[in-house]
């Protein structure tokens, strides 16, 4: 029943359309890329059950045939205000993509010198020198075809460079919208940042799209951390509950450098996110932090691999699931330590809450581990709310309804706690509380 | 205020109150005494709501209302307060949040408007003075690593905070220290008005000396076997619930 690969012909004949379309932009120097991976594309096609990767994750639907490249699917006549998930000009540098397209970059006038921070379209061009030695080079074109076929559509995202010991105060927000539309539509969101020694800064990452819309993101992230720099990095997944969310996420961490990365899935019909990390020095600190929120017949999976290369670094990983109606989770966090990473120290946890018989999780820690002195531990919880705790809050004269959002909210709020950055922590909290019911409540009296 | 009769309840198949019947009315002050296991807290949490205790038979009247009618969040919003013999632990979620949304929902249900933050805040930290407990506490999860003695002062001070018509009390004396004893005893005392009653279960005669009872029943295996005035809770501390029981078994059980 299930095949060994779904290959998806018209993705690929959409290139061909596609490249003649767009043949006016100037950053050919990439099309050699774009054209192999294409290529890759072709013969590997989109990931099946078969795969270990993807047992629980059946993506045959993004292989139907219906999903057209969102550039040449034509204009749509209602737009998403993007208002409701920014954050403000004075508060982030924000950047909104509308269909795979640029639509605005708030004045960021008082970046500090040296500082690129642009759509990656212009940055294709306008920035080659610093795009060409990393765009492409720690996604897995060979193996994922996702990434492959978002390496040869990629066009628009944000490319953020800091240069050495520069710290930038003010968060970058890129937000991608997607409107409703006649046609099922694709998009490749594509991100490249690049962080020298010693750079610091927070980046926001927003997805979201008309709540009606059937569309398919197809994201892919790569994060360089030099010596000692800092990235503090929050995406929050939004995208309507009829969409697919393909999202991959690849950082190169060196020496001593920290990475705090927060996945916020709420939505989608199917969501799965990726995070790869990879530890190459020593003294590096990486924090793996996420929530997800499944309803109806959503389902969201999170493969998370940390790959500690080298010695005395430390990762802490916690993943916390809460599933109503018949939703599914799908939670796998490898953890690999080689041969050289003694004195690795790592933690990882996923705890799941099922508030309905019929939502499943399946979650599986997988540790590699070939150094003889290291500290792992790993730990995964399935659940439900508690009754004694129940009963304890109405009789306290709470309702159920809200006796049960308290517990569910008190359970996701260790992760929501950790969001440093106040706007996003309490838009979360905010966006859970009206996921809860009698949560409006809650709300008021917070 | 409260009148129960031939109350029967049973959790999964195992029969616990076999017939209960209780009278009390407003002032008053009751003592509830028997071994362990009788069915003491099957009573309390059953008169509180819980859904595991099955009522099989018989009626509870409470203010003239069919108290098994109303939903637990219901029976507190009418003034039922149970100080938990075990109070739950709830990580995540603060004893001021907690306590804010307790009165908050009871306030909604009376058609009150919500308490002002400030007037919240500053009574809760005068509830707690009087009660001698750590004003950290309102910052802490709920009961969450709360010493055993802290657990069941915070039940008072939710009590203290709540203002109910009729608190049970569910060994809330167990595990208390001396000093902590008399500032609960002190804070329950407190709550004494013609218009409220109280419900006190209890092993020792002790907490009876400060908080002096109108009445002394003995529930043993599901049944009240005897009743009494406060003197009761003297003789059973000498001869211990074997003659009760022992008396029990000759006539019907004894109605308060
Ligand atoms: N959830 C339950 N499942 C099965 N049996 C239960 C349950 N809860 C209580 N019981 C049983 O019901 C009986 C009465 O219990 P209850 O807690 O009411 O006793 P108690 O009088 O409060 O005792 P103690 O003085 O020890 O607190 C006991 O035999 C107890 O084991
Ligand atoms: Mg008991």
């Amino acid at each position: 029943m299930t095949k060994e690969k779904e290959s998806a012909p018209h993705l690929v004949g959409q290139f061909e359309q596609w490249k003649l379309a767009r043949s006016a932009n100037g950053s050919g120097w990439f099309d050699a890329v774009r054209e192999s991976a294409i290529s890759r594309f072709a013969e590997i096609g989109i990931p099946t059950p078969k795969m270990e990767d993807y047992r629980f994750t059946n993506l045959a639907p993004l292989a139907r045939g219906s999903f057209q490249h969102i550039a040449i699917a034509g204009d749509n006549k209602n737009k998403l205000d993007p208002d409701p998930y920014l954050y403000g000009d004075s508060t982030a540098v924000e950047i909104v993509v509308r269909n795979g397209c640029l639509e605005s970059v708030s004045a960021a006038g008082d970046l500090p010198e040296g500082v690129v921070v642009v759509p990656l379209s212009e940055a294709l061009h306008s920035y080659r020198e610093l795009v060409e030695p990393h765009l492409a080079q720690y996604a897995p074109i060979e193996s994922e075809g996702l990434a492959a076929l978002n390496t040869a559509f990629l066009e628009e995202g944000l490319f953020v460079h800091v240069p050495r010991n520069v710290i930038l105060q003010k968060p970058v927000h890129i937000l991608y919208l997607t409107d409703p539309g006649d046609r099922e539509t694709v998009s490749y969101p594509r991100n490249l940042w690049i962080l020298e020694e010693g750079a610091d800064l927070t980046i926001l990452e927003s997805y979201a799209g008309d709540r009606e819309a059937t569309y398919w993101t197809n994201t892919l992230t790569e994060i360089v951390l030099g010596e000692n720099a800092a990235l503090r990095h929050y995406k929050l997944q939004l995208e309507s509950e009829k969409a697919y969310h393909i999202g991959r996420l690849h950082a190169k961490q060196e020496r001593a450098s920290r990475l705090s990365t927060y996945s916020i899935s709420f939505g989608s019909r199917i969501a799965r996110n990726d995070v790869n990390l990879a530890l190459e020095g020593e003294g590096i600190h990486s924090i793996m932090d996420g929530l997800y929120l499944g309803d109806n017949d959503q389902l969201i999976d999170h493969h998370t691999f940390v790959d500690h290369v080298s010695p005395n670094c430390e990762s802490r990983e916690n993943y916390k699931g809460i599933l109503s109606g018949k939703s599914k989770g799908v939670f796998n966090g490898k953890i690999l330590v080689r041969r050289d990473a003694q004195k690795t120290d790592a933690v990882q946890t996923n705890r799941n809450l099922l508030l309905s018989d019929h939502a499943t999780i399946n979650t599986k820690p997988q540790l590699e581990i070939y150094a003889d002195d290291v500290k792992c531990t790993h730990g995964a919880t399935i659940g439900q709310l508690d009754r004694e705790s129940l009963f304890y809050l109405q009789a306290r004269g709470i309702d159920k309804d809200t006796a049960r959002s308290i517990l569910i909210n008190a359970f996701a709020g260790e992760i929501v706690e950790r969001l440093e950055f106040e706007p996003m922590r309490s838009r979360v909290e905010s966006l859970l509380y009206d996921r809860l019911p009698g949560g409006s409540a809650l709300k008021e009296w917070r | 205020m409260l009148e129960i009769k031939e109350l029967k309840a049973r959790i999964g198949d195992k029969e616990i109150l076999k017939g209960i019947n209780l009278t009390i009315r407003a002032g008053e002050v009751h003592a509830l005494m028997g071994p362990n296991g009788s069915g003491k807290s099957t009573l309390a949490q059953a008169l509180a709501g819980r859904e595991e205790y099955e009522v099989t038979g018989g009626e509870v009247t409470y203010e003239g209302k069919n108290l098994l009618d109303l939903a637990p969040e219901d029976r507190a919003c009418e003034g039922i307060f149970l100080a938990f013999q075990y109070p739950v632990e709830i990580p995540g979620v603060s004893t001021l949040y907690f306590l804010k949304a307790a009165m908050n929902a009871m306030n909604k249900y009376h058609g009150r408007s919500a308490l002002d933050a400030m007037d919240f805040l500053a009574l809760a930290k005068k509830k707690m003075s009087d009660l001698n407990m750590d004003q950290s506490l309102l910052h802490r999860s709920v009961n969450e690593g709360f010493s055993g003695g802290e657990k069941k002062k915070n039940e008072i001070f939710q009590m203290a905070m709540l203002d109910p018509k009729l608190a049970i009390l569910d060994e809330t004396d167990s595990g208390l220290d001396i000093d902590a004893l008399r500032i609960v005893a002190d804070g329950v005392n407190r709550l004494r008005d013609p218009a409220r009653a109280i419900l006190v279960v209890t092993h020792y005669q002790r907490l009876l000396e400060y908080i002096v009872p109108d009445r002394v029943h003995v529930l043993s295996d599901g049944r009240i076997v005897k009743s009494g005035g406060k003197e009761l809770a003297l003789e059973l501390e000498k001869r211990g619930y074997s003659w009760v029981k022992e008396q029990a078994g000759d006539t019907s059980p004894a109605v308060s």
